[in-house]
């Protein structure tokens, strides 16, 4: 009964042609060499881009984008742990605070709080203790504290919703068990509870993060001297508007791939003991 | 509140005889649920007790109000002759601070079904993390105490793993390692071999009943009604939110008094 109809060993296998796929990439690819060869073409002196990559004043405006990315993500931060904390406390008056704080500053634009914050001379000539002491409002005011205050401060509207949410993530039997050693709220959160949410909230505030060096260059409208506004600076002098801007995007990239990786380290550190096969030292 | 004062609360310096654990008209509503309807008992030193009892009757509850994990409505519980959650100014009942309560709760230690180790903490981080942040001990003494407990607990080989990489009797064995290192003059256990796969619980029961030999004062909600026979001193029936019967550990499981024991057990032999 062995019919040579089941006997298929001797015939040759032809593999199947993805031709949709094949397709598929070369338009991708057509599409991608457009493009290219636009940039070589187009009116981009590509010398110059090259010239102004690190010129002082790229520079001085690269270290101060980055310094007033990490310093509003940490006003952010904190902020935003104290009022995560406020928000779930019995306390009504702490928790509604908490409700206000980030209802009013996640709804207003970054833009506008960072023009409000630079313009609040407008409404408080001077500030200080009464009777104490007082400095012109203009004086405090300067570019850098008010992008401090704008960015940070509607930056721990957001962080607090993300902390919020980690705390609330951590199983109920945690805190118990915290308590039931003797602990105290505070030690019970900052030893117990916070290192479980981290793993919750960091994913997200890394995100945050790294939107937070792009939003840096919203401080340009209020002439604080981060990348984008010491590259306009240039282009106004010399022109060289487009080749500039690529300077600035370039040095936005390099930032945010280094943001990316050292984010990937802090959440391997904080998934220790998170699942079997999770820990390989 | 209404405080029926016994001789123990009175007596701020407890002789050696005096009960560890008082309950005094014990009660407790979620809402308009009254779970706890007036538990009393007293717990001498060294006294095992183990809580029997239908699911709902108030168990958990019980022992949960003893290390003020749920707040009591009525009634008072002294532990070691503090009451618990008040302190008494002559006639006055002043609700103590957070700090208070955090202090009172470090003599209470408790085991939980679901064992709630800390899962970013290896099981020997798990143990010393209270003494050393609590009773301010020093690391290293706090670590070589842990590696006794470990060894106590037949897990000296597993001092860092993470409670992920432990079975349930593991992670249970480890807790109550973590209660221990408190160095606790109670202990609370709330059905802890009850998350378990059969062929576990034994570990656990032995470390249990190892703790009892050695004089440990021990509250044990359980469905384990052999250990309770063989380990308990006493056993209490407890059904809806209260203490139906209570006495002799195997009188009242070979010859309940009280028909709702009666049902019960043998409910649960069969
Ligand atoms: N936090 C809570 N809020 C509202 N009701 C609760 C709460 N905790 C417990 N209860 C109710 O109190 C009653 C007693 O619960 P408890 O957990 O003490 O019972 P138990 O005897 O331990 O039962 P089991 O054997 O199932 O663990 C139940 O009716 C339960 O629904
Ligand atoms: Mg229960």
């Amino acid at each position: 009964m062995t019919d040579t109809v089941y006997q298929i060993s001797h015939l040759v296998h032809v593999p199947r042609r993805h031709y949709g796929r094949m397709v598929a990439a070369a338009l991708v690819l057509a599409a991608l060499a457009a493009i290219a060869h636009a940039f070589v073409v187009g009116q981009i002196e590509w010398s110059y881009v090259g010239e102004f990559l690190t010129v002082p004043a790229i520079m001085t405006g690269l270290v101060n984008t980055i310094v007033m990315a990490i310093l509003a993500m940490v006003v952010g931060i904190v902020l935003g742990v104290v009022f995560a904390i406020m928000r779930l406390s019995d306390n009504p008056v702490l928790s509604y605070t908490a409700l206000g704080y980030i209802w009013l500053f996640r709804a207003v634009p970054a833009l506008l709080q960072l023009l409000l914050w630079f313009n609040l001379a407008l409404i408080f000539p001077t500030m200080g203790i009464p009777g104490l002491f007082s400095v012109p409002t203009v004086e405090v005011m300067t570019p850098f504290v008010a992008a401090l205050l704008g960015l940070g401060i509607q930056q721990g509207a957001f962080t607090a919703e993300v902390v919020r949410a980690g705390l609330l993530s951590v199983d109920r039997g945690q805190y118990e068990a915290a308590q039931t050693l003797g602990m105290t709220r505070l030690k019970m959160l900052r030893r117990i509870i916070m290192p479980q949410a981290m793993r919750v909230i960091i994913p997200p505030v890394g995100n945050e993060f790294i939107g937070m060096v792009k939003l840096t260059s919203l401080a340009s409208v209020i002439q604080y001297a981060e990348i984008l506004h010491s590259a306009q600076n240039i282009y106004y002098a010399n022109s060289r508007v487009i080749e500039l801007l690529i300077v600035a995007a370039f040095w936005y990239l390099i930032v945010v791939t280094a943001l990316s990786l050292i984010q990937g380290r802090i959440e391997k550190y904080y998934s220790k003991g998170a699942a079997p096969a999770a820990d390989t030292k | 509140m209404d405080i029926r004062t016994t001789a123990a609360a009175d007596d701020q310096n407890l002789s050696p005889a005096a009960p560890l654990v008082v309950a005094a008209d014990v009660r407790k509503r979620f809402g308009d649920n009254e779970v706890l309807k007036g538990i009393d008992i007293a717990v001498p030193k060294g006294e095992v007790v183990c809580i029997i009892g239908p699911s709902g009757s108030g168990k958990s509850t019980f022992l949960r109000c003893i290390n003020q994990l749920e707040r009591i409505d009525g009634g008072a519980i002294w532990v070691a002759g503090e009451l618990v959650g008040y302190r008494r100014d002559g006639n006055f009942l002043h609700e103590l601070t957070d700090a208070e309560i955090a202090r009172q709760r470090r003599r209470i230690g408790m085991v939980f079904q679901r064992f709630n180790l800390f899962p970013h903490l290896t099981a020997i981080e798990n143990i010393i993390e209270g003494p050393v942040q609590v009773l301010g001990e020093k690391p290293a003494e706090a670590r070589e105490r842990a590696e006794a407990l470990l060894a106590r607990v037949g897990l000296a080989d597993k001092r860092d793993a993470y409670p992920a990489h432990l079975s349930g009797g593991q992670q249970q064995r480890v807790a109550i390692a973590r209660a221990l290192a408190m160095r606790p003059e109670l202990l609370l256990f709330d059905e802890p071999t009850s998350a378990l796969d059969p062929e576990l619980v034994g570990e656990v029961l032995g470390v249990m009943r190892d703790l009892a030999g050695s004089g440990m004062t021990m509250i044990v909600v359980t469905h384990e009604l052999g250990f309770a026979r063989e380990v308990g001193n006493r056993v209490a029936f407890m059904d809806q939110g209260q203490l139906v019967e209570i006495g002799d550990a195997r009188k009242v499981l070979t010859d309940p008094q009280q028909a709702r024991t009666r049902a019960f057990i043998s409910a649960v032999h069969k």
